[in-house]
């Protein structure tokens, strides 16, 4: 039981890796961002040309995907992304599914559709065990790797959402654009920056993710909906709200995954719908902002 | 009342036939006939086209944005299958129960669509879909599951006209219905309730104010939408005499707003005409590439979005200041 915890904790904090850049520009922009996971995706195929083409090793990588991603991020968000920011939520909506519909296209025809396998290192690969019957708690060392790489850079953002100058201009930004701009911050730079950092940690998502999520051309539409679910019930004003909700649903998926497989994903989208009746603006929702 | 105040009269015009509309349907009603070897394709051209009818009365005429109208779709079609395979084959009882089936779904769902901002109703009706995609493929012992639903054999239409290999009563079919349902939808948006729509689309809060009962409205064009949808998945299902997870698919509900982007929001012939481009695109771009499709397809989205949706359609506002119609 323990080991399902477990298990969720890691899948719950590689899903607020993936999703928390969206949740800062859904936030930010009040752009729905249906590409986002093409970013993941990204970062997903550079690790593994990396790994396959040119024998990099794999922490290696991850740096070089989150860069990769981010960068990717900020030229599209240079050239394509701002001018749709005071366009209505439909055209928001289209045009990224259009970003995305390419991506995977595109990803298929140079890649081929097949799931790409990613050679994890030595000593990522073993399982430790701690206790015994029911409450024996068997950790796998990557797992083990996601969770605190994950924990560190949540750790991080906060800490440069909360302590620096740059975050309170952008949480500043968030609350209120036009009086942000009015007070001489740069909102283009912010937007931009933020952009591509979210775009750079969901390609690190990926690349950490490959092995668990399993990557192939489709990666975008199938996980777009799990980024959705976390940034619509965590809420955009915040990074708790998005942690929490990924936690919730890494381990609601998982238990239901092995409890009772039968009806799969049906808990984790029934159990969205009634959260976001209950409450329409996410679980954690922090009071004093523009909503 | 035989002098009507010009208020009157603008209101009233705007429901009265135009020239070029029976043109249109007759055109359509031969197309059959004259191009017999694509009779197919002019079914599936109805029933999109009337799947894109139904979310525009959501999406144009209400202002909801839907990312999962194929869950109607896929309920109507479900339904009419199952009950043509296990009840009786007739079509017309067969598109009635996929039609209530689908409206008391719409009914049911038209609760989570009420409350919250774009994004959260795009959530839940992205929800609604993937919850009833996951349905049908767990219950595989009444819907068979991943395979699909096999061994649905219609009978006759009215007891005389077989749906034969040529598609020919299929297309004939798919397009009455299409047509009685697209004048049904019409009277309603162009009715007191019709507005009633709009101006919830236009501002919330003024409609609010001026007492329109929001949430209830809403509920009702969900409902009422939902009972189109439906039916245009009944029909799919019941000239193919298939129906399989597909129907429920993301791609589905995506494909559709498309359509009626393509064709434009707010106007019902708009859900039409994105339909007949959308088909035949579709039907030249996958002959020509036909895995990669989707790509073209994405690159037309982003296009039509950054040059303007309205202005895509109307080629004489490339050039210069772009004057607004």
């Amino acid at each position: 039981m323990l080991t399902i915890l477990f298990d969720g904790i890691a899948y719950g904090m590689l899903l607020f890796i993936l999703a928390v850049g969206l949740a800062v520009t859904m936030g930010l922009m009040n752009f729905i961002n249906l590409a986002h996971g093409a970013f993941a995706m990204a970062g997903g195929y550079i690790t593994v040309l990396l790994m396959q083409r040119l024998d990099v090793p794999f922490l290696w990588c991850l740096p070089l995907a989150f860069a990769g991603a981010g960068l990717l991020g900020a030229v599209l968000e240079r050239t394509l992304y701002r001018p749709l920011y005071h366009k209505p939520h439909l055209d928001q909506v289209l045009f990224s599914i259009g970003l995305a519909f390419m991506a995977v296209a595109a990803t298929d025809y140079f890649m081929g559709s097949t799931q790409q396998i990613i050679q994890l290192p030595e000593f990522l690969r073993g399982r430790t065990e701690l206790g015994t019957g029911d409450w024996t708690l068997g950790m796998g060392h990557y797992r083990l790797f996601i969770i605190a790489v994950c924990a560190a850079l949540t750790v991080g953002l906060q800490y440069v959402l909360a302590r620096t100058r740059f975050g309170s201009r952008l949480r500043a930004s968030v609350d209120d654009q036009r009086v942000a701009a009015g007070l001489g911050i740069n909102v283009n730079v912010v937007f931009l920056s933020t952009f591509a950092f979210g775009s750079g940690l969901a390609g690190l998502g990926g690349a950490l993710g490959a092995e668990v999520l399993g990557l192939d051309p489709t990666f975008p539409l199938k996980f777009i909906i799990y980024f959705l679910v976390v940034v619509a019930v965590g809420g955009t004003s915040s990074i708790t709200g998005p942690l929490l909700a990924a936690l919730m649903l890494g381990i609601a998926d998982v238990a239901g995954k092995y409890y009772i497989p039968k009806l799969g994903a049906f808990i984790v989208y029934s159990l969205m719908i009634l959260i976001l009746i209950w409450r329409p603006q996410g679980l954690f929702v922090r009071n004093g902002g523009k909503a | 009342m035989t002098s009507a105040s010009p208020a009157q009269r603008s209101l009233l015009a705007a429901r009265r036939w135009r020239a070029w509309e029976p043109l249109l349907w007759l055109a359509a009603f031969a197309a059959p006939l004259l191009l017999p070897s694509h009779a197919l394709i002019v079914n599936e051209i109805a029933i999109v086209a009337l799947f894109a009818v139904s979310l525009d009365l959501v999406l144009g005429y209400t202002g909801i944005v839907s990312l999962g109208h194929a869950a109607f779709f896929g309920m109507g079609a479900y339904s009419a299958a199952l009950f043509a395979k296990y009840v009786m084959p007739d079509p017309l009882v067969g598109l009635a129960v996929g039609i209530a089936a689908a409206t008391v779904l719409g009914a049911l769902f038209s609760v989570t669509i009420q409350r919250g901002s774009d994004l959260t109703r795009l959530m839940v009706t992205l929800g609604a879909a993937l919850i009833l995609l996951e349905l049908a493929n767990k219950l595989d012992w009444l819907t068979g599951g991943a395979d699909g639903l096999q061994g649905v054999i219609m009978g006759p239409l009215l007891g005389r006209f077989e749906f034969g290999l040529s598609g020919r009563t299929a297309a004939w079919y798919s397009l009455t219905v299409l047509l009685v349902l697209f004048f049904l939808a019409r009277r309603l948006v162009e009715s007191p309730l019709g507005a009633t729509f709009k101006a919830i689309r236009d501002n919330r809060l003024r409609a609010m104010a001026i007492g329109i009962p929001v949430g209830s409205r809403l509920a009702v064009s969900y409902t009422l939408a939902a009972g189109l949808a439906g039916a245009a998945g009944a029909l799919l299902a019941q000239t193919t005499g298939f129906a399989s997870l597909d129907l429920f698919e993301f791609h589905r509900s995506a494909d559709v707003m498309l359509m009626l982007v393509v064709g434009g929001t707010g106007w019902l012939y708009g859900g039409v005409a994105g339909a007949v481009v959308f088909k035949l695109m579709q039907d030249a771009l996958s002959a020509m590439t036909p895995q990669y499709w989707t790509f073209w397809l994405g690159l037309f989205l982003v296009v039509l979005v950054l040059v303007g949706r309205d202005r895509l359609i109307r080629p004489w506002t490339w050039f210069g200041k772009g004057r607004r119609p």
